[in-house]
């Protein structure tokens, strides 16, 4: 989706504010909505691609005016009731008046440490060929699809060269919708700064694009 | 000031109230359990976070067969020291040299690196710094205090699968002498984000 999340290349929001000796979390709400959010993905009724989109789905407006846990908040209460985890009138009231299905068991503390550590990733093992090689030089497709993607607007229609190929991976864009994984290469993209911004420096941005946002030349 | 700090608090009270009916709810229905979150929590606050990168960097520094390792198969080298798990599952290492300077940003959200650099500072994943990392990366870069000359490549890397970067930054001159605890000490997080270099002053 063309939402708020999309800034590569915007302007208008100033300089970038280090803060020092930032702690790891500026209150303790931001604390329990991360771990609420990390710990109910835990539970499998969503994955990592839903979350993205949970969280960017929503008026540019308000994408960019929320603090970013609000975001995750915002994200994993809708999450919660859609994936049928709670009723709206649960999320509504704040009160359960319904039991959780017997099949979901809540990790503890040791089982959220073996969670957290786990290397399963989004990389698939199944054999899927590469549509382009190393070197190549390849388009993105002009494609502005209103679900999620990981395809960022600065790089539509523009031209690279693929610089790797990461190997076979889920596919955000259906996964996202609960769609399926669809799997496919991903690979790293290398764009110039003279193909992206017209700027003739000696600079270039890699982006990480899968088969279906590319054409060939 | 006192404005801003009040709407501040208020604001923090609201999300407050706002989380703890969401956890009660979810803890009432045994969808989430509080010692798990405070686990999750913990592990961020207190046992993940950059000196995880440092280490890594450091050996790399130090031993010219971890860093060809590294720079092969980063995830395989930096698993070597127990860093694993979530948001590091496919790990890149990018060397900055004489001629490349490397950077990382996620400008459609906050993709980082956890278990080298735990969670991502506000800036990261800020507008201001998702907006211009890819579109004006010397300037950025300036604002860091960091300045090239135009013969050095900048190379930008948007984070938009699940490929996680860590940037090793160069070893300053005059640590020829040093071990690898001692280098460690001296790089930082944004040296490994790629928007500061690491120098000599930074030693404790």
């Amino acid at each position: 989706m063309n939402g708020g999340q999309d800034l590569g290349g915007a302007h208008g929001f100033g300089p970038v504010l280090p803060e020092s000796n930032e702690p790891v979390f500026h209150s303790r709400w931001e604390e329990r909505a991360f771990a609420v959010t990390v710990a109910l993905g835990m539970l499998g009724r969503w994955n990592i691609d839903m979350s993205r989109y949970y969280r960017e789905n929503r008026a540019p407006v308000e994408y960019l005016s929320s603090t970013y846990y609000e975001l995750w908040l915002k994200g994993v209460e809708r999450l919660a009731a859609d994936r049928g985890l709670i009723s709206e009138h649960e999320l509504k009231s704040g009160k359960a008046s319904s039991s959780r299905d017997p099949a979901l068991q809540a990790p503890d503390a040791a089982r959220a440490r073996k969670l957290l550590a786990d290397m399963r990733g989004a990389k698939l093992d199944v054999p899927v060929a590469a549509l382009f090689a190393p070197g190549e030089q390849v388009r993105v497709k002009n494609l502005h699809p209103t679900t999620h993607t990981r395809m960022p607007r600065y790089c539509r229609g523009k031209t690279g060269a693929i610089a790797a190929d990461h190997g076979v991976f889920v596919f955000p864009d259906t996964h996202a919708m609960g769609l399926g994984q669809k799997p496919q290469h991903c690979y790293s993209v290398r764009f110039t700064a003279q193909e992206l911004w017209g700027a003739p420096r000696r600079d270039a941005v890699y982006i990480d694009l899968w088969d279906d946002y590319l054409e060939k030349l | 000031m006192s404005h801003d700090h009040g709407h501040a608090h208020d604001y923090d009270e609201e999300m407050g109230f706002r989380v703890a009916a969401l956890e009660r709810l979810l803890t009432e229905k045994g969808l989430v359990d509080p010692a798990a979150l405070d686990e999750l929590i913990d592990t961020y606050q207190h046992r993940v976070g950059p000196r995880n990168g440092a280490r890594v960097v450091a050996k790399a520094w130090t031993d010219a067969a971890f860093k060809e390792w590294l720079l092969r198969d980063a995830t395989a080298a930096i698993a070597s020291f127990g860093f694993a798990g979530r948001q590091g599952e496919h790990m890149v290492a990018l060397e900055n040299t004489a001629a490349v300077h490397n950077m990382v940003v996620c400008t459609l959200c906050s993709c980082y690196p956890w278990p080298v650099l735990g969670l991502p500072p506000v800036w990261y994943k800020s507008a201001p710094y998702r907006s211009r990392a890819v579109s004006d990366p010397r300037g950025v870069l300036r604002e860091f205090g960091v300045q090239l000359s135009g013969d050095i490549e900048v190379r930008v890397w948007d984070s938009t699968a699940e490929v996680r970067y860590l940037v090793v930054p160069r070893r300053p001159q005059g640590t020829e002498t040093w071990n690898e605890e001692k280098l460690a000490g001296i790089v930082t997080r944004d040296a490994m984000i790629g928007v500061a270099d690491v120098r000599l002053e930074q030693a404790k």
